[in-house]
């Protein structure tokens, strides 16, 4: 089997198992939602909010993609789903893209309702000129995120204390995509009289950043699930 | 000395993080040591 | 701290001395005499006998281990990056090469929060302000995480060889990650706080301690991390015979930094 038919069947598999429990839909993205809230109560401002609305946009979908990290291995670790793979001999580069891509299509539908939850509380609005701005941060972003996610949350997986750790080791590698998408999408929207142009260049490091953990968990997803 | 407590400070945390983390170390050293033959220390 | 399981094979003596220090060698000693030597040097230096800055005062006199303190972090990340490429590549894979990983890391992790600690000291007298969030500084805050999350990693248990695998994966994807990281803050926070000191002239007796200060610093990192493999060879040992009192030792203590 090709990787990219692996690929395509655990991505298949994992949404099928998102669709038929609906952990994300009932539970990831109503906290999503809660933290956009939340910061609302810290922050207190609204002229303030809508200052800052795509850092904290970025900042709970960080908070999200813990969760939703920890969600995706528990379903292959509770019943020893990964060794099992493994020992079937599935090629460790398609189980990394094929989470991955699931994991990125979880975030895209995450990502919608946080931009949602920021049009109706922190009073966002989308400029017209920016639109495939955005766009394009959400994709390079959210695959960056997919990928390293995928990577470090196969390090995480079956080892004790992962939970307190997944967030240790992951947040500073996704450091660079909360700088770039946050400076991108203030582009977007021209927060503070930023332009569209202001927000391109991020867009580079964006898609370097996913390309390097692309091409670096398809090549060591298979010796950190190794156990 | 102007700013003393910032350049004396500076010099303890220093010096006092390596040597307490140099007495850990050889603490731990004397602890497994005991477990271990001495032929079994290749750099002896 | 003394033996009380001394093996009887040798005579007491004997055991006496290996017991008190496991991990020295003949070479271990004299580095370490070199090490001492260097470093009060440094502080007689660095405190009392190199004059004041013109415009740093005597705030000049922390970059004396501040700045050491940062060159030997970034010595030790480098080597654990190298040592696990060299565990990685299968013709040089070897135990020693992870435990050698290990140790540096260790000891860069010492010495990146002290450069951090030093650091803020120092721009609180010169800046007025303990942080700036510049790229060199940001950078480093990172760097600091990271080799905590890589140590954190290495206690996650199994195999030695499960846990050499994954922390060099670990180690090659921070080797990764630094540079964009650094990218990212410096595009973010292109204004760079000028160090005046760095930039200005160093009297010659300054920058004398100064290099007494790398000299020492690079000994102690030998020193120490010479040190910290053989004891981590001696954990893998006890380990390995699996000798429940050893376990239970290890459980009671908790790992340095």
């Amino acid at each position: 089997m090709s990787t990219w038919r692996i690929a395509r069947l655990v991505a298949a598999k994992d949404l099928r198992v998102e669709w038929r429990s609906r952990v994300v839909v009932n539970q990831v993205l109503p906290f999503a939602a809660l933290v956009m809230v939340m910061f609302a109560f810290a922050l207190d401002n609204t002229q303030l909010l809508t200052r800052v609305a795509p850092g904290l946009v970025w900042l709970a979908t960080m908070f999200s993609l813990v969760v939703m990290v920890q969600r995706s291995f528990a379903v292959e670790t509770a019943d020893g789903a990964l060794d099992a793979l493994q020992v079937a001999g599935v090629r460790p580069g398609g189980i990394f893209l094929g989470k991955a891509l699931a994991l990125g299509a979880q975030l895209a539908v995450l990502q919608l309702v946080l931009l949602g939850a920021a049009i109706v509380l922190y009073r966002t609005e989308l400029v017209a000129g920016g639109i495939v701005l955005l766009v394009t941060t959400y994709l390079a972003a959210t695959t960056g995120l997919a990928f390293v996610g995928t990577l470090y949350g196969g390090l995480a997986a079956g080892a004790k204390g992962r939970e307190t750790l997944l967030p240790l080791l992951m947040l500073p590698v996704v450091a660079p995509v909360l700088i770039g998408a946050t400076r991108a999408t203030e582009a977007a929207l021209g927060t503070e009289g930023a332009t569209p142009s202001d927000g391109w260049p991020w867009i580079g490091l964006l898609a370097l950043f996913a390309l390097v953990f692309g091409v670096g968990g398809t090549l060591a997803f298979g010796s950190l699930i190794d156990e | 000395m102007l700013n003393a407590p910032y350049v004396i400070g500076s010099y303890v945390v220093t010096l006092g993080g390596i040597a307490l983390y140099t007495w850990r170390m050889l603490g731990q050293a004397r602890t497994a040591a005991r477990q271990v033959p001495p032929e079994d220390r290749p750099w002896t | 701290m003394t033996g009380f399981m001394t093996s009887p094979r040798n005579s007491p003596g004997t055991v006496a001395v290996l017991d008190r220090a496991p991990t020295s060698t003949t070479f271990s000693r004299v580095l370490g005499i070199a090490t001492l030597v260097g470093i009060g040097w440094l502080v007689v230096f660095g405190l009392f006998l190199s004059p004041n800055d013109r415009v740093q005062k005597t705030g000049v006199r922390i970059m004396y281990i501040h700045v050491p303190s940062a060159w030997l972090a970034y010595l030790a990340f480098g080597v654990t990056g190298v040592s696990s490429l060299a565990y990685l590549w299968k013709r040089t894979r070897s135990l020693a090469w992870d435990r050698l990983a290990g140790a540096s890391a260790e000891v860069g992790v010492l010495f990146m929060g002290i450069t951090l600690v030093s650091g803020s000291l120092w721009g609180r007298i010169s800046w007025g302000t303990y942080w700036t969030w510049d790229a060199r500084l940001t950078t480093t805050a990172f760097l600091f995480v990271t080799y905590i999350g890589y140590l954190a990693v290495r206690d996650l248990g199994g195999t030695h060889q499960q846990r050499a695998k994954r922390s060099a994966v670990l180690a090659v994807l921070a080797m990764l990650e630094v540079p964009l990281v650094h990218f990212s803050v410096t595009w973010w926070r292109p204004l760079h706080q000028n160090e005046t000191v760095e930039n200005g002239k160093l009297s010659g007796l300054m920058l004398f301690t100064l290099f007494v200060g790398l000299i020492a610093f690079t000994l102690l990192y030998v020193w120490l991390v010479l040190h910290r493999q053989r004891v981590l060879t001696l954990l893998d040992q006890v380990d390995d015979r699996g000798l429940d009192v050893a376990i239970a030792e290890r459980r009671n203590e908790s790992v340095p930094s």
